[in-house]
């Protein structure tokens, strides 16, 4: 079974001596009655799907209801211009190309889901290109951001249809922010402030999809999910602590979630998808007969 | 929730719930029919109905009756191929009375056999087969499974259950539907263990046993 809390799986790794990424490989491989060497694979299987993706990116795709397609190229070429910095700009050059890719229906890696499954990527990809990172450690990262998500999963929900864009993006940028921790060398208590961080900014986010489709404003927020994680690491990193803990946060997303009216969970039927010229492009769409 | 249902699985977008989803229904399907599908009739029903093109969610049930997996990157070019093949299929839409919002209904036609099929996505890439030949169902297809066609009539449970008994397989579930008293009836078993094929060929000879279809798609 999968860990109920992060305080329970931080204490378990100070106890053990174990760390966080191997507690979470050494849970799936019993859960699933394999080898923990069969589970690393797999996890490496993950992560290498995710950089075809990403490698296959084609900026002259476009989705077959038109509304995506070719704006990570955008961004590509006027990288070096970005305000935020070159690295920034193959952030979300990598958020939106990976959204674009799945809306455009290429195979993608759903991290959780494949709403958010830009996310993790457009933190992870620019960073290993960056500091060159060692693929075995690239993995044990990815256990650490799968770890937290299933604790997520496990006491909120993954799901926009059930928790709202929060818990989608806000669970991708959550699952982000603790693997980056991890990357850099921050201890695990550090990643959990880093989770903390990242799902409290995004508390609250509504699934207010364009014509019920995964593109509007999916696609964008991919970016906001990435760029969170990163500043939320990086708070986490420098020391700052969370004054509520990633579990109690955790909770509060999943009492957001169930408040959310069914309008702004994934229904269309309220939010952006209610605006006059979100209800402009549903009536446009192709429909089946 | 299984590790690998949060990091994965790889997927051809943009749904889990009405892309890879409906690509899963397609594949279940075709085994429940049991040889390659010449003819289709797609059905779709409520949110499938209203988004389907945007979410390519004919394109994956297509592309499951003929054995695609989710993470097929074939999948967008379905309708090509199953021309190519001589597949023959229509889509359209319908209006079922207490269906979830995502359910496609299925007559699906092969070389010898027929069957209709009405299935639902629930989300994250589950799926329930809600009926089969307009008789209740509801299973999901997660475990290996056998569907058991027969007369409604006394013994037919207990075949069944001495069979998985004596090949030493754990069943998960049991449930039996019928359309009325002394009419037809299915039996839907969900096991542990896989079951190997003389013990569904020796069910299959059983009196009163109109036909097994076993599913193993895991």
């Amino acid at each position: 079974m999968a860990y109920k809390s992060v305080k329970e799986l931080l204490e378990r790794s100070r106890e053990t001596g174990k760390e966080v990424w191997q507690l979470i490989m050494e849970e799936d491989a019993n859960d699933r009655n394999v080898d923990t060497s069969d589970s690393f694979e797999k996890m490496r299987s993950m992560w290498r799907a995710m950089k075809a993706s990403s490698d296959s990116y084609d900026p002259s795709l476009k989705s077959s209801s038109g509304l995506s397609g070719g704006d990570s190229q955008k961004i590509r070429e006027y990288r070096e211009k970005c305000v935020s910095g070159e690295f920034m700009g193959e952030v979300i050059a990598e958020a939106i190309g990976m959204a674009e890719s799945n809306a455009c229906m290429r195979c993608i890696v759903a991290a959780p889901t494949a709403g958010s499954c830009g996310v993790i990527p457009a933190v992870l990809i620019p960073y290993v290109r960056k500091h060159n990172t060692d693929e075995d450690k690239i993995i044990k990262g990815l256990f650490v951001s799968a770890g937290f998500g299933q604790i997520i999963a496990e006491r909120a929900f993954i799901a926009g249809a059930l928790g709202g864009c929060q818990a989608e993006i806000g669970s991708a940028s959550a699952m982000a922010a603790a693997m980056l921790v991890y990357l850099q060398g921050g201890s695990p208590r550090q990643s959990a402030s880093a989770l903390a961080f990242a799902l409290k900014s995004l508390l609250g986010l509504v699934c207010d999809p364009v014509a019920g489709l995964v593109e509007v404003p999916c696609v964008k927020r991919n970016v906001i999910g990435a760029v969170n994680a990163i500043t939320s690491a990086d708070m986490a990193l420098a020391g700052i602590e969370t004054m509520i803990p990633a579990d109690e946060v955790i909770d509060a997303m999943r009492e957001v979630g169930i408040s959310m009216p069914s309008s702004l969970r994934e229904t269309a039927e309220g939010g952006l998808a209610a605006t006059p010229t979100g209800i402009e492009i549903a009536e446009k769409m192709p429909r089946l007969k | 929730m299984n590790l690998f249902d949060i990091m994965g699985p790889v997927m051809v977008g943009p749904s889990s719930s009405h892309t890879a989803g409906a690509v899963r229904i397609g594949r279940v399907s075709l085994r429940i029919l049991g040889e390659r599908v010449k003819s289709a009739k797609i059905h779709f029903h409520g949110s499938f109905a209203l988004t389907g093109v945007g979410h390519g969610t004919d394109k994956a049930v297509v592309a499951g009756l003929m054995d695609m997996e989710t993470y097929d990157i074939r999948i967008p070019r379905s309708f090509d191929l199953a021309r190519e093949r001589g597949m023959e299929f229509t889509i359209d839409t319908v209006d079922l009375k207490d269906a979830h919002p995502n359910t496609v209904l299925m007559e699906l036609k092969g070389e010898s056999k027929s069957i209709k099929v009405q299935a639902s996505s629930l989300g994250g890439g589950r799926i329930s087969i809600d009926e089969i030949d307009d008789i209740k169902t509801g299973f999901t297809a997660e475990y290996p499974t056998l569907v058991v066609h027969n007369l409604d009539k006394a013994g037919h449970a207990a075949q069944v259950t001495k069979m998985l008994a004596e090949k030493n397989i754990n069943i998960a579930s049991l449930r039996s539907y019928r359309d009325k008293r002394g009419g037809f009836a299915i039996m839907v078993v969900e096991t542990d263990e896989p079951i190997p094929v003389e013990a569904i060929c020796e069910l299959e000879k059983k009196e009163g046993i109109i036909k097994v279809t076993y599913i193993n798609v895991v």
